[in-house]
């Protein structure tokens, strides 16, 4: 811990709270912008709407119902994200939590709507199946040193047409969509534990939310506090100091993606095992939600608590796009505000060396100021800067990030193994 | 089995060129996860061009027009790339992702807003262009000869030459092998890693344009390039970034993506009674493999994937 008190805006969270602030406004500004070129007329209605969503119904009961679907689809979108952060504080980007959601998805269909079996080993066999392609990637990277992204990009789409021809078998005759889990299966659908009735009755409302608010919590918990979480974060940090200090690096490896593939093929499970949605078995591109997950975590600050309310903001606009005048302009815009948060989730370390170096030079400034003053005899001195700085002014403060941050510290450590 | 050479010499092309487009970025020190996001922007922007210039005008002007709107929006695409990192140290496995969920997005977006303007009814995101693509067909014998094959080619031969054969490409390479020491001899690093992305987002962008005229007439953007800007990364790893060797690499993922394609066409192969989805995976499963034999002993460029910092020796 830091012996003194910091200024309010020096402290790790709030700058990471700012910057998230930033991305948000920036890539929620851009998207104006997009609209107002494709058509200038509903810009203004369109942007607010996706900033809206459920609150675009008058009537406070359906707006209640909503609210709790746009809840139903944020659970299985914040287990991605917890997939991501995972692996990401481990040092590894799994991009491959999309495939390992739509492993998942595919798994629990198939043991709800072919074995008939109950809810809770469908869970269990999605987090198995997640696990599995996961396990895969960690394989591939401790032993062939085939770079996570890559491996995990290919298993995406070895995943969707593999859980497409499985599902081929449980699909309705007359559609490309899997069996209704609710009519073929109840025993498969997720406790409500009358949940739903808080939502205007929504019978989608189900354990699913607070499970995924408590994986968020345990996450946080194995992470920073559990021996465990410290010997896979020094891996992350450096791979042949943890070797070094007689830490399994290989295994740790495989262990973090076989975790962080759980996570998402849980996720996937929290949503197709409440009913909300059925797999489309002609499906020919894997499901946003793992990408989008990675905006979730990234704009989360790289905490899982962050992640939760991260989370929910990602989900809230992109069900508020749904909702957008079809007539002028597409529901993919959400999709391309999220995109543009991540992408400016890039510059956030840039952000924070930036905030503190300006915070630094004002210091630094104020010092020197402090120091003309005590240097000049007289009480109405000018508040011009000197222009030689004395030079046993030093700021008290550092100018660089604390070395504490982890986000830091990954992106000089990552790749060179592409 | 002409068809299934022709499929595979235009999924080679399409190959070749995003894989020298990695290429030259990763010499330079640049990883280019955006490849695919590149590909993306390109094939919009060629796919505009195809839906905007009238079938009548000359085959050339086509081609020409066609390629200049890929390769102009490649360039604009990867320029996201350079500032954030290489300018701004950003980490280059995020933006690279998101570019490529942007290029996406950005794309269904265009398209859809455009096909609405012109008719509400349609909120497809597909672009059509079938009498515009006989432009860079020329029929010999049955065999479709595609003039991007040629091209592929022209870039091969240009990128091996300017890699290994000129100033600009040595220093190219030595920024992405030891960036300190290229800048202590007065190389701008950062010029350098500019270049090295603004010609993969070039190569990239082709890419994107060749891939969506490869043996369809009409493209859905909504569904991106399907994870082929990461199979050029793999063919370009496969290659052991060597131009030479990304070409015959090229060729034998080209084979397994043209299967997938034509497999109907062999009886053998429908006696099998494989699903189609079995060939679909095909070239992902391949690469997962090869990759897996090929990694150990990778020689990429060492310095790739860290941003250069002048401050730091």
């Amino acid at each position: 811990m830091r012996t003194k008190k910091e200024p309010f805006l020096k402290r790790n969270w709030v700058q990471s709270l700012l910057a998230s602030l930033f991305c948000v406004v920036l890539g929620l500004l851009i998207g104006y912008i997009v609209l107002l070129f494709i058509n200038p007329a509903g810009a203004w209605d369109a942007i607010t709407t996706v900033m809206k969503n459920f609150f675009t119904y008058p009537n406070p009961t359906v707006a209640n119902k909503y609210f709790g679907s746009t809840l139903v689809k944020t659970a299985p979108l914040l287990m991605c994200a917890l997939s991501i952060q995972f692996a990401y504080k481990v040092g590894l980007f799994n991009i491959g939590a999309a495939g390992q959601y739509v492993a998942g998805a595919g798994a629990c269909l198939y043991m709800a709507l072919a074995l008939n079996l109950p809810w809770w080993l469908c869970l269990l066999g999605s987090m198995a199946a997640g696990a599995l392609l996961g396990a895969i990637s960690g394989l591939l990277k401790s032993y062939c040193n085939v770079n996570e992204v890559i491996s995990g990009i290919m298993l995406n789409w070895i995943g969707l047409y593999t859980v497409n021809m499985v599902l081929t078998n449980v699909k309705e005759s007359t559609s490309p969509y899997t069996y209704q889990v609710a009519s073929f299966n109840a025993s498969a659908l997720l406790p409500s534990l009358g949940l739903g009735k808080l939502f205007s009755n929504n019978q989608y409302v189900t354990i699913a939310v607070p499970l995924a608010v408590i994986m968020a919590v345990v996450i946080k918990i194995v992470l920073d506090k559990s021996m465990f979480g410290y010997e896979l974060k020094a891996t992350g940090y450096n791979k042949s100091a943890a070797k070094y200090c007689g830490m399994k690096e290989k295994r740790n490896i495989i262990l973090t993606l076989v975790i962080s593939g759980a996570l998402a093929g849980m996720g996937a499970s929290l949503l197709y095992l409440t009913g909300y949605e059925q797999w489309q078995c002609t499906q020919s591109s894997v499901p946003a939600m793992g990408f989008n997950g990675i905006a979730a975590t990234f704009l989360g600050g790289l905490d899982p608590i962050g992640t939760v309310v991260a989370s929910y903001f990602i989900q809230h606009i992109t069900s508020g796009g749904a909702y957008v005048d079809k007539t002028m302009y597409s529901s993919q815009i959400s999709d391309l505000i999220c995109a543009l948060i991540i992408y400016l989730c890039g510059f956030v370390l840039f952000l924070k060396y930036f905030l503190n170096s300006r915070l630094a030079k004002r210091e630094e400034k104020a010092a020197v100021r402090a120091a003309a003053l005590a240097a000049e005899t007289q009480p109405e001195a000018p508040t011009e800067v000197q222009p030689e700085a004395p030079a046993e002014v030093q700021p008290e403060a550092p100018a660089e990030t604390p070395p504490d941050t982890p986000a830091d510290e990954d992106s000089h450590g990552k790749g060179g193994e592409a | 089995m002409l068809l299934l050479i022709q499929y595979t010499l235009i999924f080679a092309s399409v190959l070749v060129l995003v894989a020298l487009g990695g290429c030259f970025s990763e010499h330079s020190g640049v990883i280019n996860l955006g490849l695919e996001g590149i590909m993306v922007i390109g094939a919009l922007g060629g796919a505009m061009a195809m839906k905007y210039i009238s079938p009548d005008v000359p085959a050339i002007v086509m081609i020409l027009a066609v390629i200049c709107c890929s390769v102009l929006l490649g360039m604009l695409y990867a320029s996201l790339l350079a500032v954030a990192c290489i300018n701004c140290k950003a980490d280059q496995t995020i933006v690279g992702t998101a570019l490529n969920i942007l290029a996406t997005a950005a794309a269904t977006v265009i398209v859809k807003a455009v096909n609405t303007a012109e008719n509400p009814d349609n909120v497809s995101s597909t672009v059509q262009y079938v009498s515009a693509k006989r432009a860079f067909l020329v029929n010999i014998g049955g065999f479709e000869f595609n003039w991007f094959m040629l091209v592929a080619v022209l870039a091969l031969i240009a990128a091996a030459v300017t890699l290994y054969r000129t100033r600009f490409g040595l220093r190219l390479m030595a920024c992405g092998e030891h960036p300190q020491a290229a800048d202590s001899v007065g190389i701008n690093v950062y010029k350098m890693r500019w270049a090295g992305v603004l010609i993969s987002g070039m190569l990239g962008g082709l890419g994107g344009i060749v891939y969506i005229t490869a043996g369809v007439s009409e493209w859905k953007f909504e569904n991106g390039v399907a994870g082929f800007g990461f199979l050029a990364l793999a063919v370009m790893i496969f290659g052991q970034w060597k131009p030479g060797r990304i070409a015959l690499a090229a060729l034998l993922f080209g084979l397994f993506r043209a299967l997938s394609n034509v497999y109907a066409g062999f009886s053998f192969l429908t006696a099998l009674n494989i699903p189609s989805s079995i060939y679909n995976m095909m070239p992902y499963i391949i690469s997962l493999v090869v990759l897996a034999f090929t990694s150990k002993k990778s020689r990429a460029p060492k310095a790739e994937g860290i941003p250069y910092d002048k401050g730091q020796r």
